[in-house]
């Protein structure tokens, strides 16, 4: 089913009465999302489009069985909405709010420790599977079912991208909005990792932006533990240090989170980086026919080894890389190749 | 939002944290008078929002009155990388024995508060991290703020002294505190002093306050000095609108911060220069495309201006408009190229063309294109 959010979804939405939350809710239901409920306190009884509101998020999932829920309430409140659904112990919580102090998400990232809920956001558009679940602020139309990921911490950057894949007659798997705030509670190594376990994905396309590291944390995943081709982006090259360009996160300070670092650190790895939207949906093009070959595999099937294992690895993978190149047409036959046509044919029919 | 020196002092003293006496004065002869209270030999300090005072020229020490007038003097109205002095800090010279650094920063990695301590102070914190990485003590803290125990382990890697000790690890928990209790990005002593006396003093404070914070903390939203920024990002924050001013030609009006960047991207990438970043956000009030396009038109150094608006939940209409009802209000001459695709592209469309504009559906060709106009016009 792609992955985090599906068909079978059900979405409760957290401040449905107000005008963003309503709003979306309405769009939501429109696309095919199962809205079961929403909740704003002091609300319980009434409905929004057909949606019937309750006072709390316990009472919601009990009433609905609401499985994911996600927030729009405003970012003096959104903390606290945080805290209700994880108490509720929603599996998946997004939160759309934008402007939460650093401080609330410092305290939601430290009671998520040890929780099973996972968080999507804060700051973020949300995430969608294509024809079949849409949770979030996203246009739907620019999205088509396929077998392409996309993980990015921006929004209409997002929407760019995916609607070049679209008219390149490229679909979508899952495409998940992480937020562009210093503190998310899912980053680009926790999307990788379900994307590489998702039968439904067949490459990545990872679009981040100045400041921290996580995507160089991403990089350093993708060469130990990611089969599927990834192509990435990063926005913010021009960007001059210490100013902070719209998104709370994205900040080059102290000479550290550059765009530069994170291209040559992806580099590294092997992931082609686009220097420019356009060049994306062809960069996955390439990636798909010169699917990687086996050094991966081998890889992944070390994990946990010691420290000498992890050199070899080093020497095995640069070894790899010099011939890559030359493996194109091999790799062109692979089994998984085959599969991944019938699959297509399948979901034509 | 960035505190001046002064203010974050302030904060400092309210703390509990030591720091010497001082005042702010705007001009030499204010500065004179706060020195004759204060007493010789003198410091004066040029109070602006950015880093790198020191080698500028911006901090000096004064013995006499006649010194003061012509420091005061000189350093009033001189410019540091950009920005005006408009204001000093006169405050006693200290007898220094030792420099030390303490920050607390937010680690995004750990999703934590990083508390650093480094026995070589008075130089940036990033030159050390470089150079002698092993003179940084890095503390993450939790929940617990610093306790005690910790702060005093940290001031142990400061200093031998049981007496200095206790004055360090008590500045190191208050430091903590105020990060914590007044939402900052960062708090940081550089310097941080023990006198020849054995006294610990903050001599300088850099104190940046979280944006998204300010909301529940209206005095320190009170302290904003819109003086010392600049007057198009002052505007652009009124606005509600996101813009960063940068030194090149092209002009940029994007909704979406993800995309604005790209585009500033990518007018490099195609050999233009971007003169800003300008998130007008997910709304298509015609306020903010008025208040994006005063900014813009307003700098002489923006030749040309592009609009990029991918239309999701902003509708590209609602932005054909807001234009429209701009240039109707503000008569810009500047050469406009509309690059718009999305949500209501072809009621946009029509909207543009019947006033004789066109618009595109191509980024890089926008981009290509309003470089054109932008050498047309230089």
């Amino acid at each position: 089913m792609s992955i985090l959010v599906g068909r079978g979804s059900k979405v409760l939405v957290q401040g449905i009465t107000g005008r963003d939350g309503s709003f979306h809710a309405k769009q939501m239901k429109e696309y095919g999302t199962k809205v079961v409920a929403g909740v704003t306190p002091g609300k319980g009884g009434t409905d929004v489009g057909g949606i019937p509101v309750y006072d709390s998020v316990e009472e919601a999932v009990a009433r609905t069985r609401a499985d994911v829920s996600v927030i729009y309430v405003p970012a003096a409140l959104a903390q606290d909405a945080i805290y209700e659904a994880v108490d509720a112990e929603v599996p998946l919580v997004v939160c759309i709010t934008e402007g939460l102090p650093a401080r609330d998400m410092i305290e939601v990232a430290s009671y998520l420790k040890g929780r099973s809920t996972r968080l999507i956001g804060p700051n973020c558009p949300g995430l969608i599977t294509p024809g079949q679940c849409k949770v979030g602020i996203m246009p739907g139309f620019i999205h088509t079912p396929g077998r392409i990921g996309l993980v990015s911490r921006s929004g209409t950057l997002t929407y760019e991208v995916v609607w070049q894949l679209t008219r390149a007659g490229m679909g979508q798997s899952t495409c998940i909005g992480i937020g562009g705030d210093p503190i998310v509670g899912t980053r680009f190594v926790d999307t990788l990792a379900l994307f590489e376990a998702d039968d439904s994905t067949d490459a990545i396309v990872l679009i981040g932006e100045i400041g921290g590291t996580d995507e160089e944390d991403a990089a350093a995943l993708i060469e130990r533990h990611v089969s599927k081709p990834v192509v990435a982006f990063i926005a913010g090259q021009t960007a001059p240090p210490g100013k902070r360009m719209g998104h709370a996160g994205a900040i080059v300070s102290g000479g550290a989170g550059t765009a530069q670092e994170k291209m040559a650190r992806f580099e590294r790895a092997g992931v082609p980086v686009a220097k420019v939207p356009s060049e994306i949906p062809g960069l996955i093009a390439a990636a798909l026919r010169a699917k990687r070959p086996a050094r991966l595999k081998l890889v992944s099937r070390a994990k946990g080894a010691g420290k000498k294992k992890t050199a070899l690895r080093a020497r095995k993978a640069s070894a790899v890389k010099k011939t890559a190149k030359g493996k194109t047409a091999k790799a062109k036959v692979r089994p998984k190749g085959k599969a991944t046509t019938k699959a297509r044919a399948k979901r034509a029919r | 939002m960035n505190l001046h020196e002064y203010q974050g002092k302030e904060i400092f003293r309210a703390a509990g944290i030591p720091v010497p006496p001082g005042e702010v004065a705007k001009t030499a002869d204010e500065a004179v008078a706060i020195a004759g209270r204060l007493g010789y030999p003198a410091v004066v300090k040029a109070q602006v929002l950015i880093g790198g005072r020191g080698k500028a020229g911006g901090v000096k020490v004064v013995k006499t009155p006649e010194e003061m007038a012509r420091e005061a003097g000189r350093i009033l109205g001189m410019d540091i990388r950009g920005h005006t002095v408009h204001k000093v800090l006169i405050t006693p010279s200290a007898e220094i024995a030792q420099e030390f650094y303490a920050g607390v920063v937010l680690d995004r990695k750990s999703e934590t508060p990083l508390l650093m301590v480094s026995p070589a102070g008075g130089i940036d914190i990033e030159e050390v991290a470089r150079s002698t990485p092993e003179k940084i003590l890095r503390l993450h803290l939790d929940s617990r703020g610093l306790p005690d125990y910790r702060a005093r382990a940290a001031a142990r890697f400061l200093d031998t002294r049981w007496d200095v000790q206790k004055q360090l690890a008590r500045v190191l928990v208050r430091l903590a505190r105020v990060y914590r209790d007044q939402d900052c990005s960062l708090a940081e002593i550089n310097p941080l002093v023990v006198t020849k006396k054995g006294e610990v003093w903050a001599l300088d404070a850099k104190v940046v306050i979280d944006d998204n914070a300010l909301d529940r903390h209206p005095d320190l939203a009170e302290l904003r000095d819109l003086g010392a920024e600049d007057p198009g990002e002052v505007e652009a924050r009124e606005r509600g609108l996101s813009y960063v001013r940068l030194d090149g030609t092209i002009g940029c009006v994007v909704n979406g911060a993800g995309l604005a960047m790209a585009t500033m991207d990518l007018i490099q990438y195609h050999g233009g220069k971007p003169a800003n970043f300008l998130d007008i956000g997910g709304s298509s009030n015609p306020d903010k495309v008025t208040a994006a396009m005063n900014i813009l038109t307003r700098d002489s150094r923006v030749k040309a201006v592009l609009f990029n608006i991918f239309g999701g939940i902003t509708r590209c209409d609602d932005v054909a408009r807001g234009l429209l009802t701009a240039l109707d209000r503000i008569g810009a001459k500047t050469p406009i190229v509309i690059r718009l695709t999305g949500t209501n592209e072809k009621e946009a469309r029509d909207l543009l063309s019947a006033r004789g504009m066109t618009a595109l559906s191509d980024m890089d060709e926008a981009v290509r294109a309003v470089i054109a106009r932008a050498a047309e016009a230089a």
